[in-house]
């Protein structure tokens, strides 16, 4: 109960977040599923802020586990990119002659 | 200072959400993409500010900011370069990295913080990013060798048996440990269980089927989706919530939806079965009618409106382009030509959709199944390429069939049907397809690619 009581602003808004999440999400049509999975894929890529807060904890002179940071930071940012740069490439090829006018 | 920070955070937020919202239309989602993107970098450059209002130790500084720059620059290299058939690998490969990502942050995370001091809500949120990272991470690398043909199913049973095993570990572990049962510290409890993970990933996807796979992405997707908001909760910080609940309901949203498209259940493909018949169907007769290239022809250049209905075997073959040509033609000769694409199509959700638009195909043309089922009969013209199994009367008809119960484009239902297809063979469900014997389909066999090309060479001397 009292784990509740103290993360309750916290709780309120993860339940938020669900229900818009599958709101938003629902209404993409099908024809853009793919995008929407690679652009959703970018953004878990936010992940990457965890981990550069993470690393500029790290005593400078571990250099075991600095070199781990430094791995985890760079496959978050691998994720970022390329996710963001697929998702723009693919949206580029969609077009309609209604559209060029 | 943290002002500023949290507010960035706040806008990083919403244009994530904005993003996802703008992809509703084709129109709008490049420009939803941009959004998002826009919060993504706004997010990485409050993260350093907040660091400079602390003392800064240089070498961590630059190296997190060389791992940005290759990390960067390696991305947008592989994101230009790849082939659009290839997309679900690449999606596959960048979910991940994002997997691995998570399972770093928390062993890391593990060795800094002080075990005594810390909270046993924060260690347990600890491990359970580093286990969902650490079976997104294997799982997608697994799914990624799957697509690219490099790895081929394994429904062993003691494939099957180990995987179960661990599964239990994992799940069983924790408790061990917070029981103070287990002879180990919280830094060697998590590289233990980061190990296991992994090994389940690895597990977990290798037993499920090719056809699958479009199920598989969807949940590994939603799983780094889940990791990033545990993360995103050890660090206290709402960006990483948000932003990982989105993806993860994403993930869950088209899971289920593949699953009901392909008529199976989540556990049936996790589990990698298949319903089992007592009637496979292939005990009745078909009156099978061929038809040849030529005869395609002439009944496509007197149609007035003809649906395509493209499968995976079309993507295999590389057809979309010749298929982008044939509509062109056919739109010239004032044929209206719609292509209608069944959920699963392709090897992701959407993924027949990109193929076609890399064609060059007007997205107003792209129809999905629920639009036209009712108006199939307006259509002069069916022609399947590469599907079977969603178009398979079946469905509707034959309780005892595997396929029984499936959303089907109802194909059956055009005037003519032509089914190209390279021999007899039964789809992925292993059922055989009613429609090929139904009195308005004749078949055409050969090489889609090839079948296609001799109708574009021949309709353009019509």
């Amino acid at each position: 109960m009292e784990f509740i009581q103290n993360n309750l602003e916290f709780i309120y808004f993860v339940i938020f977040c669900v229900f818009i999440g599958i709101e938003i999400i629902a209404n993409v049509p099908a024809i853009l599923h793919t995008p929407l999975m690679s652009g959703a894929n970018a953004i878990s890529g936010v992940i990457m802020v965890g981990a550069v807060i993470m690393i500029l904890q790290i005593p400078s002179d571990n250099y075991l586990l600095l070199a781990t940071g430094g791995i985890a930071v760079f496959l978050g940012a691998l994720n970022i990119s390329g996710g963001f740069f697929v998702t723009g490439r693919m949206l580029k090829m969609f077009n309609s002659k209604n559209n060029k006018k | 200072m943290n002002i500023i920070v949290e507010v960035g955070y706040l806008i990083a937020t919403v244009s994530f959400l904005g993003g996802l919202k703008f992809m509703s239309s084709p129109k709008k989602a490049k420009t939803g993409n941009l959004i998002a993107a826009t919060g993504m970098v706004l997010a990485v450059i409050c993260t350093f500010i907040t660091v400079t209002t602390n003392t800064i130790p240089i070498p961590n500084l630059i190296i997190a900011l060389t791992a940005i720059a290759i990390g960067g620059f390696l991305g947008k290299r592989m994101a230009s370069k790849v082939e659009m058939t290839a997309m679900p690998q690449l999606v596959s490969l960048f979910n991940a990295t994002g997997g691995a990502c998570a399972m770093l942050l928390g062993i890391i995370e593990a060795f800094l913080t002080d075990t005594n001091t810390t909270l046993i809500g924060i260690q347990i949120l600890l491990l359970l990013g580093l286990t969902t990272g650490a079976i997104a991470a294997t799982g997608s690398i697994v799914a990624y060798r799957k697509l690219a043909g490099k790895t081929k199913d394994n429904r062993k049973a003691i494939v099957i048996l180990w995987s179960r095993i661990l599964l239990v570990t994992i799940i069983s572990l924790p408790i061990l440990f917070f029981l103070e049962t287990l002879p180990v510290n919280f830094e060697m409890f998590c590289l233990i269980m980061a190990l296991v993970s992994l090994t389940y990933g690895i597990l977990f996807v290798l037993p499920i089927g090719g056809a699958d796979m479009p199920v598989v992405i969807s949940l590994l997707n939603s799983i780094t989706g889940i990791a990033t908001a545990l993360a995103g909760f050890v660090y206290d910080n709402k960006a990483m919530i948000a932003g990982g609940i989105f993806v993860g309901s994403a993930g869950i949203l088209l899971t289920l939806l593949m699953c009901k498209a392909m008529n199976r259940s989540l556990l049936k493909v996790l589990t990698g079965k298949f319903k089992k018949t007592t009637n496979t169907g292939d005990t009745e007769e078909q009156n099978i009618k061929d038809i040849s290239v030529s005869e395609t022809v002439m009944q496509l250049s007197f149609a007035s409106s003809i649906a395509i209905v493209p499968g995976y075997g079309l993507a295999v073959a590389q057809g979309q382009h010749l298929c982008g040509q044939l509509q062109k033609m056919l739109e010239n000769r004032g044929i209206k030509v719609d292509f209608i694409i069944h959920p699963v199509a392709g090897r992701m959700p959407g993924h027949m959709n990109v193929l076609l638009a890399e064609a060059n195909i007007d997205y107003d043309h792209l129809k999905e199944m629920n639009e036209v089922n009712d108006t199939m009969s307006h259509y002069d013209v069916v022609l399947i390429i590469g599907a079977n199994d969603v178009v398979n009367p079946a469905a509707e008809t034959k309780p005892d069939s595997p396929v029984y119960g499936m959303p089907i484009i109802k194909a059956y239902a055009g005037k003519q049907v032509v089914v190209m297809k390279r021999g007899m063979s039964t789809g992925y469900a292993g059922v055989s397809n009613d429609l090929f014997g139904m009195d308005n389909c004749n078949l055409l066999f050969g090489d889609a690619k090839d079948s296609l090309q001799e109708i574009v060479n021949q309709l353009k001397l019509i």
